[in-house]
């Protein structure tokens, strides 16, 4: 692949990016500038800013029939990167509208600003085409991510959710950079799409190319939340402010995927099979220990963040397959998973304001406090677990058929018996909703239009995903293929 | 252009249901009114596509076929022959009985015929589907509300458990064999998910013997198939009437409907190997189930066990693979889906009133209560299948087939017959004769008049077939011809 030499329409492919720093530069100013009074405003600025950086990337940023790299192969302009830029600024769109009024949270300018600068760095992992570049992107997407699950200064489990973060990322990032600087060391090259060709070329040790892999594994793992890189999950989700967890749960980890995929595909064609394998037993390894791990969670946050490790690992599944259909699979469950889960967490975030608290037990009598909540809950859970007519179903469908289609029999049974873990502590949960009574039935949810808003979109999502899914899947083999 | 029915069919019950949601929580009477109007209109719509099938013409008919995701050949592709035609009109016939029955329910009504007509679309869905992709869809649709239909309305002693237990039996079913559908679907390098094309597939005999008890069984949990059954006494004690009417009657049809389809005409050499083993198991069922209704003393558990009982002659019907048994167990399904929607809607009226399911309690109802008793008696004599009903028609076919390929299994199952005969006799003989305990003397008020319209329609079934088996018959052995030209039996 050559690289394109710099013109001026090359800046026309970063627009995005360029548009995501004014925007945050622009929120930066407006929330030094303004009162608590402006709250609002500020949340609808970056929606509908992010909104619009949106509808201009779907115009304007649309590749065209070749890849190209750009700056000197600093990064890839390809349908996988534009599919997942899109993914991305509809699930800070999300969250931002879900922050309106969430408490404890202080500085709002930077809070906003930092949504945002995240989001430009996810943007860049999704076309990082090299090595140095993707570790910037990392660090950028991560740095904001740490302070924002500790913005809460006032709430101790918010300030350990941030350090614990932190600690976490900065030692994964460490190893894996030490696998970026062996790559470098043994190829001479930083360029992802080289890479692969000077190792062949170096003949050097497939054990040396797979300790690499690995140490660069560490790294991504940590993104996706996969085992043994996951504990810091549920403590973050659950101190982080809950939007912020609906951020790192969704868009953070989506990310993750991009660089994942791309760069195990890419650089380490040479041992495919192996680590193939290798990710076989980490995802059945994640998906085991997320679901079983989630059965006895009686705080909605924590159960989640187990149940999104449960759905990395499925997700892992397609990425297994090595096939174009099985990579296409992957997309096509993160985009469903990140409508459903930003649903399921505009429902705990709701709940939380009105009724103050995040246990399981305390959702007793919702649908009779809001018949209306406690359906979206409904659809959300059961996209989580993976029910028709609902995006989860074909999600899951694909993935496992992915894996049938490559021979992963195992793989696909593992898949499916652990979707029946997931499906009894989603329908636990709708249980206590449904079923229990409670003293506050006669105390109503209050649903502020914003969060309606969101709420209306995703069930929207959830459901076109799952009946119409020709589309989508059309779209996720095209920025499959992409990597192919 | 035809009209095309049976969509029509298919998405009346969840458009239905889906508005229903939007009516105002407390207006239990126009939510209760518009779901009677919807499960009508359903009931009208399912006899008319059974009707418009015209059997001198045969094979599928009314087919609709949309493509769905070209990419991975999944379309939207209904149609009926003469193995599902009757068993939508089942589902018209129960669903609508079952709304008639539950006009009392008092909380949240909006919800409960919501998702009972989502359950309904489900049902409908897969037993109309060509496609393999979009009968594992609807399969699922019509699982989950079970699972909300009975934790919530059920009866509160066992409704927790009993609603988990079930849904979990019928989903770890479903997974697998969801697998054993993508094997059948990579391996037949057709790209289609089309059933009419995997039919045509040409898998090899290895590949039929090993994926067939996956995909077979897989759906047989829901057709209660010995040792898998536990789920469905539990299940159907637990749920309201109107629930249990619908799982006994038509959900355990859709798992073995699905068994049939997919399991057996997929992949025939698979159920040719396996065929002794089924014929074993759904022995065990027809006995055993048989026999623990006999003993039971709760009124509702023993109609869940003849259940349990009666789905396993459908399954010997379909293992003896000739074209008698195949008929015979067609038959079965839409006679024992009425039978038993009666027997519950019975046991739910009279457990209304009396408070108690226990039968040594109860006694004496056919005083207060004649026609739920008279129709009671209708369906025991189905259910022992006497000449003159519905039961008979179905299984004396049954044990003809079995008797044409295994004798020794047709003399085994017939115990089955006897038992039967004594604990229906003794429930009738307990709760509807004999003297009425002084307790419930004054208390027991009668039937409504809607209760009394379902009794009606469905005893007048279970009759009609009985005196008139060719409404059902012929329609029902063409169909088992398709099924046998592809098994290539006897």
């Amino acid at each position: 692949m050559s690289i394109a030499s710099f013109e001026s329409s090359t800046l026309l492919i970063v627009l995005p990016e360029i548009l995501l720093l004014v925007l945050a530069g622009i929120i930066l100013v407006v929330g030094l500038t303004s009162k608590r009074s402006r709250d609002m405003l500020l949340a609808w600025l970056t929606a509908l800013g992010l909104t619009g950086i949106l509808i201009i990337t779907l115009l304007y940023g649309r590749p065209g029939e070749n890849d190209v790299l750009i700056f000197g192969g600093m990064l890839r302009h390809d349908w996988m990167a534009f599919s997942f830029k899109v993914l991305f600024l509809f699930a800070a769109a999300m969250t931002a509208l879900l922050s309106i009024d969430v408490e404890g949270v202080e500085d709002r300018g930077e809070y906003y600003a930092l949504i945002v600068v995240a989001t430009l760095g996810m943007s860049l992992m999704a076309s990082s085409a090299d090595m140095i570049m993707l570790f910037l992107a990392i660090e950028t997407t991560s740095i904001p991510l740490y302070i924002l699950a500790g913005f809460m200064k006032g709430d101790d489990k918010s300030t350990e959710a941030g350090l614990k973060y932190f600690l976490f990322g900065a030692l994964t990032s460490a190893v894996m950079l030490y696998g970026f600087s062996l790559l470098y060391g043994f190829s001479g090259d930083t360029n992802i799409y080289r890479l692969s060709e000077a190792l062949r070329a170096g003949a050097i040790s497939p054990w040396m190319i797979g300790g690499m892999a690995v140490l660069v594994l560490v790294g991504f793992s940590f993104k996706i939340s996969a085992v043994p890189f996951q504990f810091w999950a549920p403590d973050v989700y659950e101190g982080a402010p809950t939007p912020i967890t609906a951020f790192i749960s969704t868009a953070s980890k989506a990310a993750g995927f991009t660089v994942l995929l791309r760069f195990m595909l890419a650089v380490f064609p040479v041992i495919e099979t192996e680590w193939a394998t290798l990710v076989a037993v980490i995802a059945t390894v994640t998906m085991t220990v997320g679901n079983l791990l989630a059965l006895p969670q009686t705080n909605i946050k924590r159960l989640l963040a187990y149940s999104s490790i449960a759905h990395a690992g499925y997700a892992m599944i397609g990425l297994v397959a090595l096939s174009s259909f099985g990579t296409a699979s992957v997309i096509f469950y993160l985009i469903g998973y990140i409508v459903t889960n930003i649903a399921a967490f505009a429902v705990v975030i709701l709940f939380a304001r009105s009724a103050g608290s995040d246990e399981i037990v305390d959702y007793a009598g919702l649908s009779r406090r809001s018949p209306g909540l406690a359906l979206v809950l409904l659809v959300a859970l059961l996209s989580l677990g993976g029910m028709p007519p609902l995006a989860g179903f074909v999600a899951k469908f694909y993935v496992f058929a992915a894996a049938v289609e490559s021979g992963w029999i195992w793989l696909a049974f593992v898949g499916v018996l652990n979707a029946i873990i997931g499906l009894y502590y989603y329908m636990t949960i709708l249980k206590v909703v449904y079923l229990y009574r409670s003293d506050d039935e006669d105390k109503p949810i209050a649903i502020p239009r914003s969060y309606a808003l969101v709420l209306v979109i995703c069930v929207i999502a959830i459901l076109a995903i799952g009946t119409l899914s020709a589309p989508w899947l059309d779209w996720s083999i095209k920025s499959a293929l992409s990597l192919f | 252009m035809e009209a095309p029915i049976l969509s029509i069919v298919v998405f009346t019950p969840i458009v239905f249901g889906v508005v229903l949601f939007f009516f105002p929580a407390e207006r239990h009477r126009e939510i209760r009114i518009f779901a009677l109007a919807g499960a009508a209109i359903t009931l009208v719509l399912s006899l008319w596509a059974y009707f418009t099938y015209d059997l001198a013409v045969g094979g599928y008919q009314l087919i609709e076929h949309y493509t769905w995701v070209p990419r991975l050949g999944i379309s939207y592709h209904v149609g009926i022959d003469g193995m599902n035609a009757p068993l939508v009109l089942l589902t018209g016939v129960v669903m609508f009985t079952g709304v008639l029955i539950s006009w009392g329910i008092d909380d949240r009504p909006r919800e409960f015929f919501g998702f009972l007509f989502i359950l309904a679309t489900g049902v409908f869905g897969v037993f109309v589907s060509l496609d393999l992709f979009q009968l594992f869809f609807f399969y699922e649709i019509a699982v989950f509300p079970m699972y909300l239909l009975i934790a919530i309305w059920g009866w509160k002693v066992t409704r927790e458990y009993a609603a988990m237990k079930l849904t979990l039996y019928l989903f770890i079913g479903s997974v697998v064999a969801l697998i054993g559908g993508l094997a059948m679907y990579f391996a037949s390098g057709t790209h289609s998910f089309s059933l009419f094309a995997l039919e045509q597939a040409g898998f090899s005999v290895d590949f039929q013997r090993f994926w067939f008890p996956f995909v077979f069984f897989g759906f047989a949990v829901l057709g209660g198939i010995f040792p898998v059954h536990n789920w469905s006494p539990d299940g159907h004690v637990a749920a309201p009437t109107a629930v249990s009417m619908f799982h006994a009657g038509v959900l355990m049809k859709v798992g073995a409907f699905a068994a049939l389809r997919v399991g057996i005409m997929l992949l025939p050499e698979g159920a040719r190997f396996w065929a002794p083993l089924i014929l074993g198991l759904a022995t065990v069922n027809v006995v055993y189930g048989a026999f623990i209704a006999s003993i039971q003393t709760d009124f509702k558990y023993v109609i869940g066990f003849s259940s349990v009982s009666h789905m396993g002659l459908v399954i010997l019907g379909f293992a003896t693979l000739n074209l008698t048994g195949i008929t015979g167990a067609g038959i079965q399904m839409f006679s024992h889906g009425v039978m038993t929607a009666l027997m519950f809607a019975v046991v739910g009226m009279v457990y209304d009133r009396a408070h108690t399911r226990e039968i040594p309690k109860l006694g004496g109802f056919i005083k207060v209560m004649p026609l739920a008793g008279i129709a009671f008696i209708v369906a025991g004599l189905a259910s022992m299948g006497m000449p003159g009903f519905s039961g008979f028609i179905a299984e004396f076919p049954i044990f003809m087939g079995l008797w044409q390929s295994q004798p020794i299994v047709a003399i085994i199952a017939a115990i089955s017959i006897v038992i039967t005969a004594g604990y229906i006799m003794r429930v009738i003989g307990r709760v509807f004769f004999g003297e009425m305990p002084e307790e419930f003397k004054g208390h027991i008020t009668p039937i409504t008049n809607f209760d009394k319209i379902a009794l009606v329609i469905l005893a007048g079934l279970l009759i009609l077939i009985g005196v008139y088996p060719s409404i059902i018959a012929p329609l029902v052995e063409s169909g088992a011809q398709v099924v046998l030209a592809l098994v290539g039996g006897a």
